[in-house]
């Protein structure tokens, strides 16, 4: 009879397990408000978009957005958990739920966003793929590259764009693949591969890594587009439109002059899309799901998208990278926000 | 009737008081739950990834994968499916598998022995290689042998050159790779006739043994005869083998044999860890030979050397065979750890890139674990076949 039990027992929790993993009925907006806190992925370590520091705070334009979703939610931008994150392990993280959002300077695809059931919010860095060599190589162009041997990240798009590049100019190279960025930068500098390929920004920072930065340059060229943006499940429309309006306010926000110091004054004015943005007129928050004033939260905890970007990865930084196509449509960029009303 | 017969009574039990109809019946429930439960967690599984979009399915094995590997037994090219990386991950895992096997049973066995002898010096250095390899994880083993192989390599510019024909490198060894000429036909026939000749050569001498006691040079004679037939042959054809030797070009040799450092690291750290556990197996399995045997064998005459082969190995062989077998599949599935070093292996090359380029989690994780079961499992099949026929045989 014992036996009997256990095994009704077992079968029940089996069931319901199972029965539970059926049931999604709560929202991702619900269950990070009942949670109190914002499950977000990050890289294991890149500097300027995801990286901690010695006593665990997390900087970066990635952790940035997080934080500014967690500040339009919460009011508080500091409501966020990092979850770090390999390339290889980012998309099943948050299909299976693990995360909130993945904000882990991820290139939009079609391939990604058609089939792993996961929807992209946007695009808070504007990249291409580039190649980093050692000096003495001698070589000042990609197309002196053939036969040479790449460190590359595993799960990326760099994998592919690399191949495409190679074949569509009729060469033949070598891919050594390794798991985390960490990796390939240990491959790179023990002489394993003649060059690191990863988006320019990336180059930029992992060369940063290296014992003696000056030994190696970025080759001017750029093979591939890397629009890279937050993700989020698919089947959760007012959680991905949260996320997508939360980076959309950020570039509004520059675009109408509003920064994280003058914001307090910037509810004065007459500005009606200043007021919307910020809560003061209108009702944009309640249209999503959060507070009225979210606008307010984002700029006045993270700040606009300028902000965000020169402090993380702009001139100054030690990426030190120029704002190019990431400057805002008015001054020569591609940065662009839909209407806010 | 039946009330003036209770024992009769008694041995028509009702069915759900009988032992052995419970015991079938609850088996049944027992089967039915897990199949039950295994068929809800599939569905389950489909209906979920069905409702968040995600694409299922195995289709995606014949589309074009579009990276590349770096070593891969078979052609390869990045125009080539998902199904193709497959097979080349796969035949990189069997292939430092295979390796790793073969090199750890020799420096087992080796250094199982050496624990043994009667010299102190090699008794002890034996011993203290099983106590630090053993003890140290492999993955850092995996690491030590990646990075101190590669670290202390020449760059190709200033490779290690052996005759101008061997370069060793920090991308790899670099050997004469051989191209056969037309005529090397009869270098190929004169490698199987050779070989025939052996086993025929140990047949009759085994024989010859049996019946008269004389003992035939075999091991000599047929070394002799591997060797000098094919040399025969090609001699006489006029040397149909042309070598590829590997050139500098560009950034890197072209031609030859490659052996990547990814592959030799992991090879030397499979071997070199799996023999520290393969030498204990040795050892115990020769202690448990009762000494009376090693001493009958000397009262005969034998020879130490013999006495280990003829007397001792045999029977410690069935001590031996079911733990190696456990030590071979952990070579298997340890070599899973490749994809930290770069090693295009199976976990690396399917599991990792393709799994990520198509996002079928799901198919991808399960070919893989059904491909390192399989291998177990057939692994386990031939050592129980063997271990069968090396089995004490009570006549």
């Amino acid at each position: 009879m014992k036996k009997l039990i256990t095994l009704a027992a077992g079968a029940a929790t089996l069931i319901g397990t199972l029965a539970a993993g059926n049931a999604m009925a709560a929202t991702t907006l619900e269950s990070v408000k009942d949670r109190g806190h914002l499950q977000c992925g990050v890289t294991t370590g890149l500097p300027g978009f995801s990286q901690p520091d010695d006593k665990g705070n997390w900087t970066g334009i990635d952790v940035d957005t997080c934080r500014a979703v967690a500040a339009a939610i919460f009011g508080d931008g500091a409501k966020v958990q990092f979850t770090p994150l390999t390339a290889k392990e980012r998309f099943t993280a948050l299909q299976s739920g693990e995360i909130d959002v993945l904000s882990r300077n991820t290139t939009w695809t079609l391939t990604r966003d058609a089939s792993l059931g996961l929807n992209f919010t946007g695009t808070n860095y504007y990249d291409g793929q580039g190649f980093l060599v050692r000096k003495e190589i001698g070589v000042s162009d990609a197309s002196e590259l053939d036969g040479a041997t790449f460190c590359i990240q595993a799960g990326t798009t760099t994998e592919l764009n690399l191949a495409d590049y190679f074949r569509a100019n009729d060469m033949e190279f070598k891919p050594l693949v390794f798991d985390t960025s960490e990796q390939t930068v240990q491959g790179f500098a023990s002489g394993r591969c003649d060059v690191l390929t990863s988006d320019r920004s990336q180059l930029a920072a992992l060369r940063s890594k290296l014992s003696d930065p000056s030994s190696a340059v970025i080759l001017p060229n750029t093979i591939s587009k890397e629009p890279l943006g937050p993700v989020v499940r698919q089947g959760d429309d007012q959680w991905f439109n949260i996320v997508k309006w939360v980076l959309f306010a950020q570039i509004n926000a520059e675009e109408l002059g509003i920064t994280s110091e003058n914001v307090d004054k910037m509810k004065e004015s007459d500005n009606p899309n200043i007021q919307r943005l910020l809560g003061t007129d209108g009702d944009m928050g309640e249209k999503l799901g959060l507070p009225a004033e979210f606008g307010y939260d984002i700029v006045k905890e993270v700040g606009n998208y300028g902000e965000m970007y020169n402090r993380n990865v702009g001139p100054g930084t030690p990426l030190d990278l120029e704002r190019g196509l990431n400057a805002l449509w008015t001054e020569g960029g591609i940065m662009y926000a839909p209407p806010l009303r | 009737m039946n009330d003036s017969n209770p024992h009769y009574e008694q041995t028509r039990r009702k069915p759900w008081n009988d032992p052995r109809v419970r015991a079938l019946i609850f088996q049944a429930v027992a089967i039915a739950a897990v199949f039950w439960s295994g068929w809800a967690l599939i569905d389950n599984t489909l209906a979920n990834m069905e409702s968040r979009g995600i694409s299922t399915g195995f289709d995606f094995l014949n589309q074009s994968a579009g990276f590349g590997i770096i070593m891969s037994l078979i052609p390869y090219d990045a125009t080539m499916s998902y199904g193709r990386t497959f097979w080349v991950g796969l035949l990189n895992t069997l292939l430092v598998s295979g390796m790793g096997i073969i090199a750890a049973t020799v420096l087992g066995f080796i250094i199982g022995v050496a624990r043994l002898s009667s010299n102190w010096l090699i008794a002890k250095i034996a011993l203290v290689y099983v106590e630090v390899i053993r003890n140290i994880p492999l993955l850092l083993q995996i690491f030590f042998w990646y990075f101190a192989v590669l670290r202390n390599l020449p760059s190709p510019r200033q490779s290690v050159d052996v005759g101008g024909l061997l370069f060793l490198n920090n991308r790899g060894l670099y050997l004469p790779d051989p191209v056969a000429e037309p005529g090397f036909g009869w270098v190929a026939a004169a490698i199987v006739i050779a070989i025939a000749a052996v086993v025929i050569i140990r047949i009759l001498a085994k024989r010859r043994q049996m019946a008269t006691g004389k003992i035939f040079p075999t091991v000599k004679v047929s070394v002799a005869v591997l060797i000098g037939l094919p040399l025969l042959a090609y001699l006489a054809a006029g040397g149909p083998i042309s070598w590829d030797i590997p050139e500098l070009k560009g950034f890197n040799f072209g031609g030859g044999i490659t052996m990547i450092p990814e592959l030799a690291a992991l090879w030397f750290a499979l071997s070199i860890y799996t023999a520290s556990f393969i030498a204990e197996i040795v050892r115990s399995g020769i202690m448990a030979v009762s000494k009376g045997q090693t001493e009958a064998a000397q009262a005969l005459g034998l020879k130490s050397g013999m006495t280990l082969r003829l007397v001792v190995i045999p029977q410690a062989m069935r001590v031996i065979i079911p733990p190696l077998t456990s030590q071979y599949l952990n070579l298997v599935k340890n070599s899973s750890l490749a994809t930290a070093i770069g090693y295009p292996d199976l976990v690396s090359v399917f599991m990792g890139t393709t799994l990520n380029q198509t996002g079928q989690a799901v198919e991808v994780v399960a070919m893989t674990m059904g491909v390192y079961l399989t291998i177990s499992l057939l692994i386990s099949l031939f050592m129980n076949i063997y271990n069968r026929a090396v089995a004490l045989k009570e006549r």
